[in-house]
């Protein structure tokens, strides 16, 4: 206590040291490593060396860009698609749900009780070429006789989407829930329409959710390889299948890390522009 | 189902009979006096730490035990650790690679590596695997012919097989004509988008190379290419759907997929579900594989050694081959299944005619290890 109490500045930074240590030890370490590993050259057989291989970053970037644009195009749609689905469900749970509305949230968290590669392999199962989605949509037309979803770049787009769904509900709940409806009742007093509140208040009071989803949405689905894999062919595969590939069936680690960061680097340049488009304080609230 | 009620039946009655077995040669072997493996001291260690794929030995559904090891134990009071932790070739060495790198141990004494992927030859170029002590396994004898002299290990002084597979095309007779060649297979438009090729280079390219005539147990660069640019016509045409691990089993079952590369024995399990599907080597030729116990660096060498002796004893491997539906390369163990239990001593698919065998081929370790190609072939099937 007396050590504590003569030196009082120090007491933030030993509440912030066990969550310093331990980005240290599994982040920062890892990452320095992985930097280190991803300018190495060599293969497997000989051993890997340490020579400031920059041309490893070329590599990954020139010689696997579809596959790095496909990923940033599907994470980019996944997220889209989840923000539109969600917000209406975050809306009305929020302000419609009452007393079931823990029930609700219980609801859209239900899927995560079960394992993440169970719940894709489930979608096999839905979008099915013999199931009751591709029959539907072939009776109304929109699929040709022989259409399918499966091995689509559709599946793989409605896989991400409903795997990274509740990262989207669940900020987005927690931004609307707490949104002063007496606010809207102001904006309606001021003889605002109920639409010009909705796009004057309610918005902009929830773009703090809407930064969180996004994020949380998009980053895990970039990098993601489980979906492509399962439902997509062999022209859907993404950034996350190759490193997959290059780490485990060609053991060229190298070639792996150096994807790895180029993937992590894009990802932090696209959040830093999307934080100053719309305001860093949106992503603190 | 009646095939499985027999197995059921036989699994108790082992169970129930005790020591119904006896295994002649297995202490005859403890006597043997030449020791020249340096490594290994001729004392048997407490447990044995035994890692396989999944489902993949006899077991006791009642007590989950697996009568074979506890057999094993009973005689040498050695008590195995088994493990099911082998999913998949690539995943498992770049688990097991990081300590073998650093000289560690992986705390196991036997692990199980498919010779169609890179892995067990290059466990060997490393100097990841110890050499097995065979003054320790005079049942080596009974170790089918056609099994015994493989590229990467071309006298066994690594490698034991486990079971082998074949690899050949399955189809689902409900929705196609009966498929059974690879031509087929690539190019009927009527199975346009509705088939799966294996995702291991080692599992697919001996069939198509068997279609060009070409041998791929010696591939060479001519051969290759020509096998390369048939598969990559067929992807880029559309024909193939996807390439796949054992995942295509469900789709193949609900009617996604009208044919596949396939291996045997998943089909034989699907087959118990489903009566509408059939598996054949294709035509030209097949592909055959074979899981292999090996010894990591670390590991009890002699310990290791005992049991594989025992696994190769015609009737421990028959008892195990009653459960699993691989290739037993044993030798011997037929004839006590025909005993036992004829209906699975004469499925082909558990034992493969000679003229089966002949028309099945193994993967060139050397063109497994091949940079060139591997790139290749990851950039196909991850575009």
């Amino acid at each position: 206590m007396g050590f504590l109490h003569r030196h009082r500045g120090l007491t933030p930074y030993l509440l912030l040291a066990p969550g310093l240590l331990y980005l240290g030890v599994f982040f920062a370490v890892p990452l320095g490593f992985l930097l280190y590993q991803s300018l190495e050259s060599g293969n497997f057989d000989v051993g890997y060396s340490f020579t400031w291989a920059w041309g490893n970053y070329w590599h990954a970037i020139r010689g696997y860009s579809s596959q790095f644009a496909r990923s940033f195009e599907y994470a980019g749609l996944a997220t889209v698609l989840a923000l539109l689905f969600s917000y209406p469900l975050a809306y009305w749970i929020a302000f419609r749900g009452g007393k079931w509305r823990n029930l609700f949230l219980l609801f859209i968290v239900a899927p995560f009780f079960v394992t993440y590669l169970i719940r894709t392999l489930a979608w096999e199962t839905i979008l099915a070429d013999q199931g009751p989605v591709v029959r539907f949509l072939r009776d109304i037309g929109i699929l040709g006789s022989g259409g399918r979803l499966l091995a689509t770049s559709v599946a793989v787009v409605a896989g991400l989407t409903y795997n990274f769904l509740p990262f989207m509900a669940l900020p987005l709940y927690v931004s609307l829930e707490q949104i002063d409806q007496r606010l809207i009742e102001a904006a309606q007093d001021l003889y605002a329409s109920k639409w010009k509140a909705f796009l004057r208040v309610t918005v902009p009071l929830s773009l703090p959710g809407v930064v969180a989803g996004t994020l949380l949405t998009f980053i895990p689905a970039a990098g993601d390889f489980i979906n492509a894999e399962l439902l997509g062919s062999t022209n859907q595969h993404m950034i996350g299948n190759v490193i997959q590939s290059k780490f485990l069936e060609l053991i060229d680690y190298p070639a792996a890390a150096s994807m790895s960061f180029v993937l992590m680097a894009t990802i932090l340049l696209g959040v830093a522009l999307y934080a100053r488009a719309v305001g860093t304080e949106k992503l603190t609230g | 189902m009646t095939d499985v009620y027999t197995r059921r039946q036989l699994l108790e009655r082992a169970a129930a009979g005790g020591a119904v077995l006896t295994v002649p040669g297995f202490l005859a072997a403890c006597g043997g006096s030449s020791s020249k493996s340096a490594a290994s001291s001729h004392k048997l260690a407490k447990t044995l730490r035994f890692s396989n794929w999944t489902l993949y030995i006899d077991i006791d559904n009642k007590t989950k035990r697996h009568p074979s090891l506890d057999q094993f134990q009973k005689k040498t009071g050695v008590q195995i650790q088994y493990t099911e932790d082998i999913n998949d070739n690539a995943t498992y060495f770049g688990k097991i690679q990081g300590p073998l790198s650093r000289g560690q141990s992986i705390d196991r004494d036997i692990i199980v590596m498919t010779d169609n992927s890179r892995y067990p030859s290059l466990l060997i170029k490393k100097g990841w695997v110890e050499k097995l002590d065979k003054s320790a396994i005079p049942n080596i004898k009974n170790l089918q012919p056609a099994l015994q002299h493989p590229n990467w290990d071309p006298n066994r002084d690594y490698s034991l097989p486990w079971q082998s597979g074949l690899t050949g095309i399955a189809y689902n007779d409900k929705l196609t004509d009966p498929v059974l060649t690879v031509p087929d297979l690539l190019e009927n438009p009527k199975l346009k988008g509705k088939v799966t090729l294996l995702q291991g280079m080692g599992d697919t390219m001996p069939l198509i190379m068997a279609v060009n005539g070409d041998d791929p147990t010696k591939v060479t660069d001519a051969s290759w290419d020509r096998a390369f640019k048939i598969v990559k016509k067929a992807v880029d045409s559309g024909q193939i759907r996807q390439f796949t691990g054992n995942d295509y089993s469900g789709p193949l079952a609900k009617g996604d997929l009208k044919a596949a590369f396939a291996w045997s024995g998943d089909v034989v399990q699907l087959q118990a579900d489903n009566k509408h599907l059939h598996w054949n080597l294709p035509k030209e030729g097949g592909g055959i594989w074979t899981d292999n116990m090996l010894i990591p660096t670390g590991g009890n060498v002699y310990t290791a050694s005992v049991y594989m002796n025992y696994y190769y004893d015609p009737k421990v491997a028959a008892e195990v081959e009653d459960y699993v539906n691989y290739i037993c390369p044993v030798v011997g163990a037929k004839q006590v299944l025909l005993k036992k239990d004829p209906s699975i001593a004469k499925n082909t698919l558990i034992f493969p005619t000679k003229k089966m065998l002949d028309n099945a081929h193994n993967f060139d370790a050397n063109a497994l290890n091949n940079e060139k190609y591997i790139t290749a072939w990851q950039n196909l099937i991850t575009r």
